[in-house]
């Protein structure tokens, strides 16, 4: 299973993904908002469903939701887990 | 009703305490459980914004409680956050109660731990435990507070009962002395500071609670994908605004007439008991056809639809659907280089312009900020419903409350298209930037607390907005009164200032009575439609009950058709903020530069669709 694990950025991750988040970059003020609702390297995230306008995308981490627009997404790098529920 | 002032006296208080905690995690009802009416100042907007001051007992203890506005760390991104972070820093509270969402243990933590850092005179609150046990989560709250450290106390805020617990703990922790030492981990100011924090939020988090099942936001899910998802998103955003108007319209329609009616006799039996005391002509023109006219209008007109209105607004709030609306509408807020919070302050706004702009402090970007301030008086406020729905029910839509309901949600989808090219066009002019990053929480979908809903938005909202309109509409009355009968060469001075704008009136398609009205309501827009009436009868004086068959017959011997009614709606939609709304903007910028601006922009917009619409139909031969 190991080899389905790719790494992307977390605006390419499809709805009903998981994937794990390896690195924090983008801008600093958005990278410390977003440390401080709990994207750090490790957690386990999921993407859930985007908005009706296609954008934001609301994400599933740490037991909370939390919507990001695409170009924040950007700033984080994850690796995507393999094929799990949904 | 009027909330305690007497325990204003710091002295009397034997120790004061922060409500801390992230958003939406139920800080409200906690406040609002341990204060019960003893509060200082409302609630409103504070759901969301600003510090709510109140007080309770233990024991016969008075404790001074402070209701901080959510944040998610010490590190401030916003205004509000700011001001909970200054708060728990100034070192004013002797302890700190700490809420938490039971069911999202592990991301509350994160500001527990903050918290942690700078003092150790903490309480955790854990809040929401049913909600929690019916997901099937369970939070062991000694181990957990044997690994933070402090007193952990589990509570459903929404049961009083369950705040026992609470309370002693509040005791112990605030009446330790002074002095104790106190931890030496400091601020999380760097980056990874912050990230170790988090860490350590999931490792206790992880110690101390046990998943029964680990789809327990299934039916959350579900509800968003169908709330915000294609197609129904927006379809059911503008249903439930149509279905509010309508519930609205319908339930103040019978309550409105009665009040109108009741106000309109005891304006007689007052008039009646003056004469009989012979007072002068004057004095009782001046009370009875000024002040108390005005104000019974003002309270009859408005009361019903904001007691309908406000709490079922609330109910939207509690729910948990507000989030949802500015999921849903982010995207267009951002194509205009703004942030989809705006969504939130606007449908503030909604309720009244002065709150949506007190609201903007949620905002995190100053400049996305200032766009959310500078047009939020372009969604129509509770006090401007009653001109449009007036308006409506007298020359376009009769008898029917759905029918008036569908055309209302027009006029306000036009003030929000309105809104939409206002905040490009200053995003594209004098405020421009990049769109600042947005992080938006879609907090779990709650059950209602109905009684809390009622009691909450018919005193911090309803009572609030009304007894402002009142304070205001009687003064108004009475200047009113005084200009309608003090004659000018024969003609009083509201008749003359009426003529001066007749021309500029006409090009928009109104005429100077209206525009006169308009500028004489600034104070309060609830007061345009009297005003209009009284300059019209230049008796000063309405007629009694004033029903809307008998409002319709005055307009009409006035010069009124269709096209005058559409061009006033427009003009009620867009026109400068009242003054309240003006001064609370001058109040959040600081900048005389900005108001100004504020008070520009929607005239200039009102003012221009007036005037090409008159054109048009002029041309057209309408």
């Amino acid at each position: 299973m190991t080899e389905m694990k790719e790494r992307i950025r977390l605006h390419e991750l499809p709805p009903g993904k998981s994937a794990c988040i390896e690195a924090m970059n983008g801008r600093p003020g958005i990278k410390r908002r977003l440390i401080d609702v709990g994207f750090t390297p490790g957690a386990a995230i999921r993407c859930l469903y985007r908005s009706v306008a296609g954008d934001p995308t609301a994400y599933w981490i740490r037991g909370t939701v939390i919507a990001l627009r695409a170009e924040d997404a950007a700033g984080i790098t994850v690796r995507t887990a393999e094929e799990g529920s949904e | 009703m009027k909330p305690l002032q007497k325990h204003a006296c710091p002295a009397s208080y034997t120790g004061v305490i922060a409500l801390a905690g992230n958003p939406n995690v139920g800080k409200s009802t906690v406040f609002n459980a341990l204060t019960g009416l003893h509060q200082h100042t409302g609630n409103w907007p504070g759901k969301t914004v600003a510090v709510a001051v109140g007080s309770f007992s233990i024991e016969k203890e008075r404790y001074k409680l402070v209701d901080l506005p959510g944040t998610y760390s010490l590190l401030p991104h916003s205004q509000e956050e700011e001001i909970a972070r200054d708060y728990i820093l100034s070192g004013q509270a002797d302890a700190v109660v700490a809420v938490c969402d039971a069911t999202c243990l592990e991301r509350n933590l994160i500001l527990v731990l903050h918290l942690l850092s700078v003092t150790d005179r903490v309480v955790v609150c854990l809040n929401l435990m049913d909600e929690a046990k019916r997901k099937g989560i369970g939070v062991d709250t000694e181990k957990l507070s044997h690994l933070l450290g402090v007193p952990v106390v589990g509570v459903t805020a929404r049961r009083k009962r369950t705040l026992a617990p609470l309370l002693t703990a509040i005791r112990t922790v605030s009446s330790r002395a002074k002095g104790d030492p106190v931890p030496e981990v400091g601020l999380a100011e760097t980056e990874e500071a912050a990230a170790a924090l988090v860490s350590q939020a999931e490792e206790i988090a992880e110690a101390a609670t046990s998943f029964r099942s680990a789809d327990y936001a299934r039916r959350d899910r579900r509800l968003d994908r169908i709330l915000t998802g294609r197609p129904w998103g927006y379809i059911i955003m503008t249903a439930l605004l149509v279905f509010l108007l309508w519930l609205t319209i319908k339930g103040a329609n019978v309550p409105s007439r009665i009040l109108s009616d009741t106000l309109f006799k005891v304006g007689d039996a007052l008039a009646a008991l003056l004469v009989r005391w012979q007072t002068p002509a004057w004095l009782r023109g001046a009370l009875i056809d000024g002040v108390y006219t005005v104000l019974a209008w003002v309270v009859s007109v408005m009361l019903p639809p904001m007691a309908i209105f406000f709490p079922l607004f609330t109910l939207l709030e509690d729910i948990g659907y507000m989030p949802r609306i500015a999921f849903n509408l982010d995207r267009p807020f951002h194509r205009c280089s703004a942030c989809g919070k705006q969504a939130l302050t606007m449908a503030m706004g909604f309720g009244c312009n002065a709150a949506g702009v007190t609201g903007c402090r949620i905002i995190d970007s100053p400049r996305e900020k200032l766009l959310a301030i500078l047009t939020n008086s372009f969604v129509p406020c509770n006090g401007r419903f009653p001109i449009l729905l007036a308006l409506i029910t007298m020359f376009f839509v009769t008898g029917s409350a759905l029918g008036s309901a569908v055309m209302l949600t027009g006029f306000l989808l036009l003030g929000i298209g309105a809104t939409f090219l206002a905040t490009k066009l200053l995003s594209a002019t004098v405020l421009r930037g990049e769109a600042s990053s947005f992080t938006l929480e879609l907090p779990p979908y709650r059950k209602p607390q109905l009684g809390q809903i009622l009691v909450r938005s018919v005193l911090d909202r309803t009572l609030f907005v009304l007894g402002r309109a009142a304070a205001v509409a009687a003064p108004a009355g009475l200047v009113l009164w005084i200009l309608a009968n003090c004659p000018i060469a024969d003609k009083n001075v509201l008749q003359l200032c009426a003529e001066a704008l007749e021309p500029l009136g006409r090009l928009m398609g109104m005429d100077g009575v209206i525009l006169l009205a308009f500028i004489l309501g600034w104070p309060a827009n609830e007061t345009v439609i009297p005003i209009m009436l009284m300059i019209y009868l230049s008796q000063g004086r309405l007629s009694d009950g004033a029903s809307a068959a008998q409002i319709r017959q005055i307009l009409l011997e006035n010069g009124w058709d269709w096209s005058t009614a559409l061009s006033t709606a427009l003009f009620t939609i867009l026109h400068w903020p009242c003054s309240t709304t003006l001064l609370t903007i001058h109040r959040e910028t600081k900048s005389v530069k900005w108001t100004l601006l504020a008070a520009a922009l929607p005239t200039v917009f009102g003012g221009g669709i007036c005037i090409a619409m008159h054109l048009v139909l002029s041309a057209a031969g309408l």
